[in-house]
């Protein structure tokens, strides 16, 4: 019970109850059935992009080029889409994924074999799949009534009175967990990013786990495009600019080191979470979200601190004897 | 009486090496320097005008300006993602100052009082709390532009005394055709390379960026170091501020947007090393320089800004694997 506690998951999700029953004073309306699934939709989009930065952060890179890639990709299938309206829409999702996959391997290429910093190398990047998505677009946007009406329908159905989008995040979730939990690949992430080098020295290749990385991480950033698109009806060359950051940030806040080695899934999703409850509740209090960000950046802030905190107990006894020793050490 | 056979010679540096020299970063940044000149020479006919290129300065010198507080700060392994919303919430504070009445003198000390505020903060938190700076100054990031915009909403601030936009909109004196912000980044550039190249303080900061660790053992105060680099990063975005809210006469919560990622593409293709450890300030001087006129080049020839940003990002990403890949193909006799 007490080892529960003292997670940070577990105080990530008191603290979101906390701050749920404090909003509902203010707005009863908050606990209505339907902002929760508002909520939930709200976030799907920040918490698919948040999973698959963090396995990138896990091995001590960072993807900046990720909202890019999103709107690339986004802005490929709208185009696709327009071109043959009689294309079926679970076509244009695996294009989308399909484009920002090839994108992701582009970055997974330069930072694996060619060894660039991650930072430089989607910094670059980012500057340059925005452009491209300029250049199919020729600067103009796709409209909704260029789109077919199946597409559009696409990740809006209610399944169980819940959009299809949340639903997709659901599995998305899932996915990740298993990935990340139960399979080889998604262990030796956690060993590149914990120690390189011993990481090597036990048979990992590192080049090759920051390929696969990259390649996720671009086509998640792919499938969200295209599910941007068709979700808020308009495919604009600008759109999702500089959503990298609040990916990056709700990273944070659930707990993912940046240093490397240290994230869970649990954890990114209450991240989502914690700045999807604020964003909603500002908005229900206030009518209004301009102070909304200097609030996430207070939460930032706070969880970052926390985070270097916990860091700096370096190691843990794991032999009960040698735990019990310490702790007759400590208590004299 | 013989002096001892000294066994081995330890010379104090290197022998001196044409190819070496040839192949340092600052001279091929030279070289693209000469190339960009002469293709936008080619290209526009008034471009070497004497008037066209101080307009050029214009519009790069306060992100210059700012890369080099940031160079200072990845030499020493860290960086600050926060300064354009530092400049932001200095050109908030400048904004609110300007329509209680105050003149050019006190809305320059607040710009520059706020972003060292700010700084101070970062470092305080940087090195006290021990935070890794990347994730942290996202945050800051997001609380300074955050207060900007909760205070603006959708305002916008316009009534700046005429003494203080002339601080970023004339020349320094009308017989010479220089504007302040170009004549601030070359002193800047001066001490910084002074502090860099030619002061002890840079060695510790090459030290503390090198190895931290080892650093701290051998006596290099690394935490404060950091510190004072924090602050230096708050006060060039606190500069930057007053240039930048000057020259454009207006405070919008979305001003200097994208400038950290900016001042970062001029600190790595300047050749400093992100991983820190090392760099040197004439790189960052020369591809602020080289950056500004590709873009002011540009869109003198009505290429479209975003167009642009696909070629800085792709000669970002050039100027960094080309020498990878040419070192690979040379073989590994050339790196030892």
């Amino acid at each position: 019970m007490k080892s529960l506690l003292q997670q940070r998951e577990t105080v990530l999700a008191l603290i979101i109850v906390a701050m749920g029953v404090a909003v509902s004073f203010w707005a009863p309306n908050f606990l209505a059935v339907k902002n929760f699934v508002d909520i939930a939709t709200d976030t799907s989009f920040l918490t698919m992009m948040a999973l698959a930065q963090m396995t990138v952060i896990l091995t001590r890179g960072i993807d900046l080029s990720v909202a890019s890639t999103l709107a690339c990709s986004g802005m490929a299938a709208a185009l696709i889409g327009k071109a043959d309206l009689a294309l079926p829409a679970l076509l244009l999702v695996f294009i989308g994924i399909a484009v920002g996959g090839v994108l992701g391997m582009l970055n997974g290429l330069l930072v694996a074999a060619l060894g660039i910093p991650p930072i430089v190398v989607t910094l670059g990047t980012m500057l340059v799949f925005r452009g491209l998505t300029f250049m199919i677009a020729q600067g103009k946007w796709v409209h909704d009534y260029e789109m077919s009406s199946s597409f559009l329908a696409l990740p809006n159905v209610p399944i169980l009175g819940v959009p299809m989008l949340v639903w997709i995040a659901l599995i998305v979730i899932a996915l990740f967990y298993v990935f990340l939990s139960y399979t080889r690949t998604g262990r030796m992430l956690y060993a590149v990013g914990g120690n390189p080098l011993a990481a090597r020295y036990v048979g990992i290749s590192v080049a090759r786990q920051q390929f696969i990385v990259y390649a996720i991480s671009g086509a998640v950033a792919g499938l969200c495009g295209v599910l941007w698109v068709s979700h808020f009806g308009t495919a604009t060359p600008d759109g999702a600019v500089s959503f990298e950051l609040q990916v990056v940030a709700a990273c944070v806040i659930g707990g993912v080191s940046v240093a490397g080695g240290v994230g869970t899934v649990a954890g990114a999703v209450l991240g989502t979470l914690f700045l999807g409850v604020i964003e909603n509740a500002l908005s229900l209090i206030n009518g209004s979200s301009h102070w909304q960000m200097a609030i996430a950046g207070l939460a930032i802030v706070t969880a970052v601190i926390i985070n270097a905190r916990s860091e700096r107990t370096v190691g843990k006894l794991i032999l009960p004897e040698a735990r019990r020793a310490a702790l007759k050490g400590s208590a004299r | 009486m013989s002096a001892p056979a000294q066994r081995y010679q330890v010379a104090d540096r290197p022998p001196f090496n044409l190819t070496d020299l040839l192949l340092r970063w600052e001279v091929l940044l030279i070289a693209l320097l000469v190339l960009v000149v002469a293709i936008n020479g080619w290209a526009t006919p008034n471009f070497l005008d004497f008037y066209n290129m101080t307009d050029a300065t214009q519009v790069f010198s306060e992100k210059a300006i700012l890369a080099l507080a940031m160079a200072l700060l990845i030499i020493a392994r860290e960086i600050d993602l926060s300064v354009a919303a530092i400049i932001a919430l200095a050109s908030l504070a400048m904004g609110y100052c300007a329509t209680q009445g105050f003149h050019a003198p006190v809305l320059i000390c607040v710009g520059l009082g706020v972003g060292m505020l700010c700084g101070m903060l970062n470092g305080f938190l940087v090195t006290r709390l021990n935070a890794p700076s990347i994730a942290l100054t996202i945050g800051t990031m997001s609380l300074y532009r955050g207060i900007a915009r909760g205070v603006l909403k959708d305002q916008t601030y316009t009534q700046y005394p005429p003494d203080f936009q002339s601080f970023g909109q004339d020349y320094v004196t009308s017989s010479v055709p220089i504007y302040m912000s170009f004549l601030l980044f070359l002193v800047l550039a001066g001490v910084a390379a002074l502090v860099l190249h030619a002061m002890p303080v840079g060695r510790k900061i090459m030290a503390s960026g090198n190895n931290p660790v080892a650093a701290r053992f051998s006596g290099v105060p690394v935490d404060r170091i950091r510190f004072l680099l924090f602050v230096a990063s708050g006060l060039a975005a606190g500069l930057a501020s007053v240039l930048l809210t000057a020259r454009l006469g207006s405070t919008r919560p979305d001003i200097a947007s994208g400038f950290e990622l900016e001042a970062v593409t001029i600190v790595v293709l300047g050749g400093v090393s992100i991983l820190g450890g090392s760099g040197t300030i004439g790189g960052v001087v020369l591809a602020a320089i080289v950056l500004g006129l590709v873009q002011f080049g540009l869109s003198l020839n009505n290429v479209t800004g975003i167009e642009i940003s696909v070629m800085i990002g792709a000669l970002l990403i050039g100027a960094i694997a080309l020498p990878i890949i040419v070192r690979r193909l040379l073989g590994r006799s050339s790196t030892h």
